[in-house]
């Protein structure tokens, strides 16, 4: 993985000094709130329900055992235990307190790590799939691009007061496993009948109050003209976003709203010009970027059969491990999704535990996943076993991953300001009625995903089933969306009807896994069946 | 609106983002130490966020039940009890009813 230069070094360093000086000026009284808070929010300093929440970056979601570490120790050290991995792919700590948010980044900025881009109207953190450079089923490692992306994008002075914020996803594979469409820009690196990586590039799409799938703006460019075409498709956003309302200022109501063509060519007769400048880092530094990513010494020769004589060891082995391009090795991801848990929690002590296993089995790396799971990319099969035993332990072996029990939601009303309802309480009643794994596993892939309110942090819109929360007269209700989706076959869920209590809304989902099961054919997962037999058998079971 | 609803005032902690509640004389982290307002909310607001005491100060509607002061909206009922998903965490560790009294 890419280990920082100098320069990414300094860069870190400096926002530290930098931020601790402001921290201090504002306890002073020299800064006053309002001047303090886009200072705070720019280094990832919130002020939520209970007190400070900092969202520390997790680009692309790859992080190294020693930075997994520290995120434990942060836990312990600043906050009350526990972390909330996010599905931004980064991490929040819930408690923290101004004066030792200077000694956190500080912390963070030891072990190359930072909370830039996790807030305000610039371009994020980019997100990528998280099997990535592991997966069987990858035509190209995405991450070369993402790191480029990172270093295009960070203080980017031209876009760091952008209409809105703005997210960036990258793909390698045709199965998507990062909502790629799903973002104000999405790339999929893609491959030529010579065997020419190019990327495909999709603008506008996004989800919260206006869902929306990106359209393919652009088949076919030649990476080494990303950042170039990505300055132009910015540079267009930027000079005609819509500044004067929050609720129409993403790229994906701009694109909509002039149409892909008319967005498409000023993109490229900005392209043309921006081509022009030579902006493009040279070949040689994507290059030294791609070396980072080499792959691992793999074992050419591990061995694939291993004992599954274990019931519960070969189970989490089914469900949670996937193929790897390299024989004899797995991806396994952890599920944080314990039956009846926090979706996303982890303790100080299990965070630790990642970071160990990381650095003994999987070539000191770990991924974060958007569905707020870990990933351990390289692993032996042979080693699988004794991981397993180790994470058991730990309450860390829920085998459940893309079942009804990894639920994906967001914090919800129990932490955030911004929500209209409570989301964990809603996912923990779900995953208690639906403990039985077994059951679980007979309902095939089934992917829940629950917001607390319109901004969709939960990814509602792309749940199979989703749920979103809203405030009805100052009481909690819950609206039932189904037939999303945020992979390849990417859709946005319909409502379905009138609106549920939390109890009401469990009921409503057994009900509607009961119609599925009567009604599916081989092999047809929950979502088509759906989309076969369309929404009024689930009506008549869930409302009678 | 309810005869029996008063207004509290309510804010974060400046340095430890603590939630409190103004007890008429200063803050305490406890809704129950809440005093009805009988002065100028916005006037206690500027000068306590300008003594550099609190930030994001806002007045709420409250009402009073056999607890004590009840907020009247879920979102400050959350704020004054704590994730109800961590009670552990809360003002209530102990009290299996305190979810409820969020509903």
């Amino acid at each position: 993985m890419y280990q920082y230069d100098t320069h990414d070094q300094a860069m870190v360093d400096a926002r530290v000094a930098e931020f601790s000086d402001q921290v201090a000026r504002r306890l002073s009284g020299a800064l006053a709130e309002d001047q303090f808070r886009p200072l705070r929010l720019k280094n990832g300093l919130y002020l939520q329900l209970h007190a400070y929440m900092l969202r520390v970056a997790v680009p692309y979601g790859t992080l190294n055992a020693r930075q997994m570490r520290m995120l434990g120790d942060i836990a312990d050290k600043y906050d009350r235990g526990y972390g909330h991995f996010t599905t931004r792919q980064n991490i929040q700590y819930n408690w923290i307190k101004l004066e030792d948010a200077p000694a956190i980044l500080a912390d963070l900025a030891s072990v190359g790590m930072h909370a830039i881009q996790t807030s305000g109207n610039c371009i994020r953190n980019t997100t990528a799939d998280h099997f990535a450079g592991a997966a069987a089923d990858e035509v190209a490692d995405p991450r070369p691009y993402a790191e480029l992306l990172r270093q295009w994008s960070t203080f980017h002075p031209e876009f760091d007061y952008l209409p809105r914020k703005f997210k960036v996803a990258i793909i390698g594979s045709d199965v998507d496993r990062a909502a790629m469409k799903l973002h104000d820009i999405g790339i999929q690196v893609v491959t030529n009948a010579a065997g020419e990586e190019g990327l495909r590039i999709h603008v506008g799409g996004g989800m919260g109050r206006t869902p929306m799938i990106a359209p393919v703006i652009r088949d076919w460019l030649s990476p080494l003209q990303m950042v170039s075409y990505l300055e132009a498709c910015l540079r267009v956003y930027n000079r005609y976003g819509r500044r004067d309302n929050k609720y129409k200022a993403r790229i994906k109501i701009l694109v909509h709203e002039i149409g892909a063509e008319e967005y498409r060519r000023q993109v490229e007769q900005e392209f043309a010009h921006i081509l022009t400048l030579g902006l493009e880092p040279p070949p040689a530094e994507l290059a030294r970027i791609k070396a980072q990513f080499a792959d691992p010494a793999f074992d050419r020769a591990a061995p694939v059969a291993i004992d599954l004589s274990d019931p519960d060891f070969a189970l989490w082995v089914d469900q949670n491990v996937h193929a790897h391009k390299v024989q004899g090795y797995g991806i396994v991801t952890i599920s944080l999704k314990p039956t009846g848990g926090i979706p996303g929690d982890a303790s100080a002590d299990q965070i630790r535990l990642m970071a160990d296993l990381a650095r003994d089995f999987s070539f000191d790396e770990l991924r974060v996943t958007h569905a707020q799971n870990i990933v351990l990319p390289h692993v032996k099969r042979t080693d699988l076993h004794a991981i397993w035993q180790r994470l058991d332990e730990a309450g860390l072996a829920t085998p459940n991953l893309d079942l009804i029990g990894d639920i994906i939601a967001c914090p919800g009303l129990d932490y955030c300001s911004l929500a209209n309802a409570r989301s964990i309480p809603l996912a923990q009643k779900i995953s208690a009625r639906f403990a039985d794994v077994e059951r679980q596993r007979d309902l095939g892939e089934l992917k829940l995903k629950i917001s607390g309110c319109i901004n969709a942090c939960g990814h509602h819109h792309a749940g199979h089933i989703g749920i979103l929360g809203v405030d009805r007269k100052g009481v909690e209700n819950y609206q039932l969306l189904f037939g999303g989706s945020e992979g390849a076959d990417t859709s946005l869920g319909s409502i379905i009807g009138p609106g549920f209590s939390e109890d009401g809304i469990v009921d409503a989902i057994e009900r509607a896994t009961q119609v599925y099961v009567a009604q599916r054919t081989d092999g047809e997962r929950f979502l088509d069946t759906y989309r076969r037999i369309g929404t009024a058998p689930f009506k008549d079971a869930i409302y009678g | 609106m309810s005869a029996d609803r008063f207004k509290i005032l309510t804010g974060n902690d400046l340095l430890t983002g603590d939630v409190t509640w103004w007890t008429g004389s200063g803050w305490s982290t406890a809704v129950n130490d809440a005093a009805p307002l009988t002065d100028d909310g916005a006037a206690i607001i500027t000068a306590e966020e300008r003594a550099q005491r609190v930030v994001s100060a806002y007045v709420i509607d409250a009402t009073r039940d056999a607890q004590g002061i009840r907020p009247a909206h879920i979102k400050d009922r959350v704020r004054a009890l704590g994730p109800t998903v961590r009670l552990d965490l809360s003002h209530r560790p102990h009290d299996p009813a305190a979810t409820a009294w969020i509903a």
